[in-house]
């Protein structure tokens, strides 16, 4: 189906309160994707607390399962699960990573990783789930060994960065991590070996068509050649890379900016996500929510992307967007209004 | 924090004498500019420097001149307010504290779907866009308000006795 041509919305399927002050991120579980298996998702809030949200067969709609809570003791930034679904990362301004793991429904703090001298504000786990990444107000970014028996070593602390690290996410198929920063720079970080040391291998700046104000935050599409960033400055940014070249190899193969989204957003855009099937979805300070698909008719150039819908979601800013991983067209959004709402994307009755 | 006062002479100027409306344009749920400018009367700068016994020059922001009517703008159909504000000296460090106490007062003023954004008036700072993007990072300033001396500070500006 043309996703321009039809007649697309997106329909409010529920409105999850619980949270006490805002709620700043919120995450799919990889493992509840399938079919059969009740989709569960995490949010983090200004409360302190995480959520664990899980929907009921029956009623198909979710439930609260969990609050993790008397653990941080300032705001929890984020949360990320491990691709295998076992382990929560939780990234909060009380400067600790916190590590929890599902034991028969009740979900215990098996690990805290300390080290960062400020504010923590992102985590994020590698597609093979042997490391981790967190960054922070003191603008560096760590990367985490994931070792047996729930422990986690810290191989190396990178610089470069010169303010406050917003987002760290790592691609979707390589050992390759990005970080994107309020000096509105995004940084690629690689190591060539194995046992090798990690270094900043790309800066994309002002000077090659970056952004102008502080990165926000940052996505891959489904096959990790293209990236989106969201910023201050109002505007995504498209990037790609001839992955195939890397994937085979060859070194280390540049992000090269493809196109920018303007004149859409008239407050900061927090969040950026990109769906299995090609939709971008980003989140403003100006409450709602938009949805961007590519645009068949590209120029010369490439292809470009078009608005395919706006929609007001919430009563105060949106700061986070997630696409359910699974097959449903479901989008989650969080709020300062402190509410978390699920959406599905579906044709106009 | 330095002890000594950041700038022990400070230009005051009178107190305008505030004009009763008597009439209320904007209906029920309107927000008189004017009233956010009452709700600061006594908000001393100086008043943070504790370390000094008296407090000198115990005089409001608009007696300092660093507020006045016409740096506030509302915009109540799009729920956004703007407010510059005028530090007294170029370099003044307080600029980030005065802003914070700027957004705690007013978010309690004003319905929670409403934007703010603070702005130092331009050309009145240094590092004007430095300051201005602290100000409006609200990350920044969550954290900020999360710390308790910070807080402490804010709370002192913001809830101080009458002088």
């Amino acid at each position: 189906m043309e996703l321009l041509d039809a007649n697309l919305e997106l329909k409010e399927i529920q409105k999850l309160q619980g949270h006490t002050d805002r709620v700043w991120s919120l995450a799919w579980n990889p493992a509840t994707a399938a079919a059969d298996v009740p989709s569960v998702f995490a949010s983090c809030s200004g409360d302190k607390t995480v959520r664990i949200w899980e929907e009921s067969p029956s009623t198909r709609s979710w439930d609260c399962k969990a609050v993790l809570e008397e653990t941080h003791t300032r705001t929890v930034r984020s949360c990320a699960w491990s691709p295998s679904g076992k382990l929560l990362a939780t990234a909060s301004f009380d400067a600790t990573t916190a590590i929890w793991e599902n034991v028969g429904g009740d979900f215990e703090c098996v690990s805290t990783l300390e080290g960062h001298e400020n504010e923590v504000k992102s985590v994020s786990w590698n597609a093979s789930g042997s490391l981790l990444a967190t960054c922070g107000r003191d603008k560096t970014v760590w990367i985490w060994e994931v070792m047996p028996g729930n422990e986690f070593d810290c191989i190396q602390v990178l610089q470069g960065h010169t303010q406050d690290v917003k987002m760290v996410q790592w691609h979707p198929t390589m050992d390759m991590l990005f970080s994107c920063s309020y000096d509105n720079t995004v940084k690629v970080w690689w190591s060539e070996d194995a046992d090798g040391d990690w270094s900043c291998v790309q800066t994309l700046g002002e000077s090659n068509n970056g952004h102008s104000s502080t990165v926000w935050s940052l996505a891959f599409n489904a096959k990790g050649d293209k990236l989106v960033t969201c910023s201050d400055d109002l505007s995504l940014k498209i990037w790609e890379a001839d992955i195939i070249r890397m994937q085979s190899g060859d070194g280390y193969a540049p992000w090269n900016h493809m196109c920018t989204l303007s004149g859409y957003h008239d407050r900061t855009v927090f969040s950026v996500h990109w769906s299995r099937d090609g939709i971008i979805a980003s989140g403003a300070a100006d409450d709602a929510v938009r949805l961007f698909v590519e645009s068949k008719d590209g120029s010369m150039n490439g292809p470009t992307y078009q608005l395919l819908l706006k929609k007001k979601a919430h009563d105060m800013d949106v700061n986070s967007v997630q696409w359910f991983p699974g097959e449903k067209r479901l989008l989650a959004s969080a709020s300062d209004d402190g509410t978390i709402k699920i959406w599905e994307l579906a044709s106009l009755a | 924090m330095t002890l000594g006062l950041i700038n022990a002479n400070p230009v005051v100027h009178a107190k305008k004498e505030r004009v009763a409306r008597s009439e209320d344009p904007h209906g029920d749920d309107a927000v008189d500019p004017l009233e956010i400018y009452d709700i600061l009367p006594l908000f001393s700068i100086l008043n943070f420097v504790r370390d000094i016994r008296d407090p000198e020059h115990p005089y409001s922001l608009e007696q300092l001149s660093v507020l006045s009517e016409e740096s506030i703008t509302v915009d109540e159909k799009l729920g956004r307010i703007l407010i510059t504000f005028t530090p007294t000296i170029q370099h003044c460090s307080m600029a980030t504290v005065i802003g914070l106490c700027l957004r705690v007062k007013l978010k309690e003023c004003f319905p929670p779907h409403f934007k703010l954004d603070i702005k130092v008036a331009p050309g009145s700072h240094a590092d004007e866009d430095s300051v201005n993007k602290q100000l409006n990072d609200k990350e920044r300033v969550a954290a900020a308000l999360e710390n308790p001396n910070l807080r402490q500070l804010v709370d002192e500006c913001l809830y101080s006795n009458e002088l």
